[in-house]
């Protein structure tokens, strides 16, 4: 899960790391009131999960009180990079001498995390990395060493910044290591014409698998911004919103993935991807079709299972009693296969319901869904 | 010969007396898998009945080994637990762990994947179904009825994709199928596969599944390339996943212009290795580089 760059904010400030006087609304009025108290000018930032904001116009310096509530009424609700903007956040502006970068950073080809650390930070460091890749640099982190005071030294002296980074670095480790974080960049790190090192701006990605031991963070409130998605999540669904027609089922994220490919190559869209899992109950089968269905957009249903550790009877005993729950509206094609697939096939055969159809292979059945999907 | 797993090791299961662990112990069990004890602290000197078989409980890794020569242990403890549970494993000096448990945080596997290397333990996973030998022995989650012994090596990311083409070349059969696992930090990558199944007499074609996410696939490629004078066949998942969506597996997601499936695809095929579009068009490509038909 990405986090605000207000959140990163406050997790850097908690570690120790000096980071600007700023404070978050998404109301223009109270927007005044905190350029007030910050002093009149302050920097409006809109607060997106996504990169580029400066130049979409979601960055913007506001001269007094009034302007911040003018700037603040202007950012609020704009689109972003398909992210709507909800919140503000309203920054003391910066005396800035240089930009660095800073990160920390999963590699997962080497199976750790990599340093990096560049004395040309800002808007175009991405550039800067590909266009002169000396300029930036790359050092793995022992994990079981972390960063002490030495090897800060070391990242710092290896990109050329100055010796007051050294904290930075490894306070910045700390938040990496405490917070579970897979990712924690500060750019830019400033130092000001006043000689202060200072975050102005980051951002941290944290690791899903450890929210058993972050409890702070709640649930990402823009993971289910659909209403569908939101759906599926309450009935603890692995469901993810796509632009299509055909409604998918499939046990296993790579044979979903895989499904999505062979209906898309016969020239339909997937309307979802929706991993049942390994055991493919009736009750998941029940809820994973009662949310497609309910999408206006799907004209066919193509439910893709392979009978592994629950073989294939076991999975049609559970779509027949999941049509016994669900009205199916639309046409359902199933293709059963692997262990018991005969058994399986012939259960759903007993049953005949008028909208279900079989077919036997994945390529097959995926075709007869997409033109399904298309002639409807 | 196969690879990792062969019908002479000998393997622990530890978190064996869970409700997952059981399951699959009896499964590996009936499988022809020689388990030789569980390890569980809390339950050592007890034996658990399966159907064949009266398994004794282990306190310790170093305890099972020490008691039966043990050299492969499959974990199925829950993920807060993992990194001690590989630790251990890893201390104690055996020499091949699985890790089936999904959910773990990424600084725990950077942890004992490191460790593990520096002790000469190979870890497999986390987060995935384990590894087959069929006809000689199955460590982890793999359903062995699906596929018989035979001359193809398989290495995989994804655990229904790896069913799928077992079940697909049923009548040619495989050496080893290594379900590598989804995750962003692995202990075994492809290129460790291919190296392996390069030097393994029984195998005669690799087949190399992948999906989205990460440069695993490209690396391999390389190694193909460089390395590798068996046939590959490939199949790649996720050319229609959106980006910046994660797909079920944690490493399943696009950011960026790296790691897309295409990227992937052309990489492979730059190193001369056959890629299916669909999993069965993958199977076929199997069959035509081994001169056989489909039965």
């Amino acid at each position: 899960m990405d986090l605000y760059e207000h959140q990163a904010r406050e997790l850097f400030e908690e570690h120790g790391i000096v980071v600007p006087r700023a404070e978050v609304t998404d109301s223009p009025k109270e927007a005044r009131e905190i350029a007030r108290r910050l002093g009149g000018r302050v920097v409006v930032k809109a607060q997106v999960k996504t990169g580029g904001r400066g130049k979409a116009g979601g960055v913007k310096l506001a001269a007094d009180p009034a302007a911040a509530e003018l700037t603040a009424r202007q950012i609020l609700g704009m689109d972003i990079k398909g992210h709507r903007v909800g919140k503000v956040m309203l920054a003391q502006p910066v005396d800035i001498e240089t930009e660095f970068y800073v990160s920390y950073v999963l590699d997962r080809a080497a199976g750790r995390f990599l340093a990096i650390a560049s004395a040309e930070g800002g808007m175009e460091i991405e550039e800067v990395a590909a266009t002169r890749p000396e300029a930036v640099a790359r050092i793995p982190v022992d994990p079981a060493e972390g960063v002490t005071s030495a090897t800060a030294g070391e990242i710092a002296e290896t990109a050329g910044l100055p010796p007051q980074t050294v904290d930075v670095l490894v306070r910045l480790w700390e938040v990496l290591v405490r917070e579970d974080a897979l990712l924690v960049e500060v750019n830019p790190l400033v130092r000001t014409r006043q000689g202060q090192i200072l975050a102005l701006d980051g951002k941290v990605t944290l690791d899903d698998n450890a929210r058993f031991r972050q409890a702070r963070w709640g649930a990402d409130d823009t993971e289910h911004d659909d209403a569908l998605e939101a759906a599926a999540a309450a009935k603890g669904l692995n469901y993810v919103k796509l632009d299509g027609e055909v409604g998918i089922i499939g046990n296993g994220a790579g044979l979903v993935m895989s499904t999505l490919d062979v209906v898309a190559g016969c020239g339909a869209r997937p309307a979802n991807f929706l991993d049942i899992g390994g055991g493919a109950s009736a009750r998941i089968m029940a809820d994973g079709l009662s949310v497609i269905l309910s999408d206006p957009a799907v004209k066919s249903v193509f439910v893709n299972v392979f009978g592994g550790i629950t073989a294939c009877d076991a999975v049609a005993d559970g779509i027949v009693q999941a049509l016994d729950t669900v009205r199916l509206t639309k046409p359902l094609v199933v293709r059963l296969d692997g262990n018991n697939a005969a058994r399986g096939r012939a259960i759903l055969d007993e049953h005949a319901h008028p909208l279900v159809q079989q077919v036997t292979t994945m390529d097959g059945a995926a075709r007869r869904a997409a033109e399904l999907a298309t002639t409807a | 010969m196969a690879i990792y797993l062969t019908k002479e090791s000998k393997v622990l299961v530890q978190g064996m007396t869970g409700s997952e662990g059981m399951k699959h112990t009896r499964r590996m069990l009936a499988a022809g898998t020689n388990v030789v004890g569980g390890v569980n602290p809390r339950k050592a000197g007890r034996t658990v009945d399966f159907d064949e078989r009266a398994v004794p409980v282990f306190g310790t890794v170093a305890d099972g080994m020490r008691a039966t020569g043990a050299d492969v242990t499959v974990v199925f403890v829950p993920p807060a637990f993992a990194k001690a549970a590989v630790a251990e494993a890893a201390d104690a000096g055996i020499g091949l762990t699985v890790v089936i448990t999904e959910g773990i945080p990424v600084h725990d596997s950077v942890a004992f994947t490191t460790h593990a290397r520096e002790k000469g333990t190979r870890v497999v996973g986390p987060n995935c179904p384990g590894l087959i030998t069929p006809g000689q022995s199955n460590a982890g989650i793999i359903p062995a009825d699906i596929t018989k012994p035979g001359r193809i090596g398989l290495v995989s990311k994804s655990g229904t994709l790896t069913y799928q083409l077992m079940y697909e070349l049923r009548d040619i059969g495989f050496s080893t199928c290594v379900g590598i696992g989804g995750d962003p930090v692995v202990g075994t990558t492809h290129i460790d596969c291919l190296a392996a199944f390069q030097d393994d007499p029984d195998t005669e074609l690799i087949v190399l599944i992948g999906e989205i996410g990460g440069d695993a696939e490209e690396r391999a490629a390389a190694y193909v390339r460089e390395h590798v004078t068996k046939p590959v066949v490939g199949y790649i998942a996720g050319f229609t996943a959106p980006e910046g969506k994660t797909m079920g597996h944690a490493g399943a997601i696009v950011s960026g212009s790296t790691g897309t499936a295409q990227a992937k695809k052309e990489a492979l095929e730059a190193a001369g290795v056959s890629v299916g579009s669909t999993p069965t068009e993958t199977a076929n490509l199997v069959l035509a580089r081994l001169g056989e038909q489909r039965q």
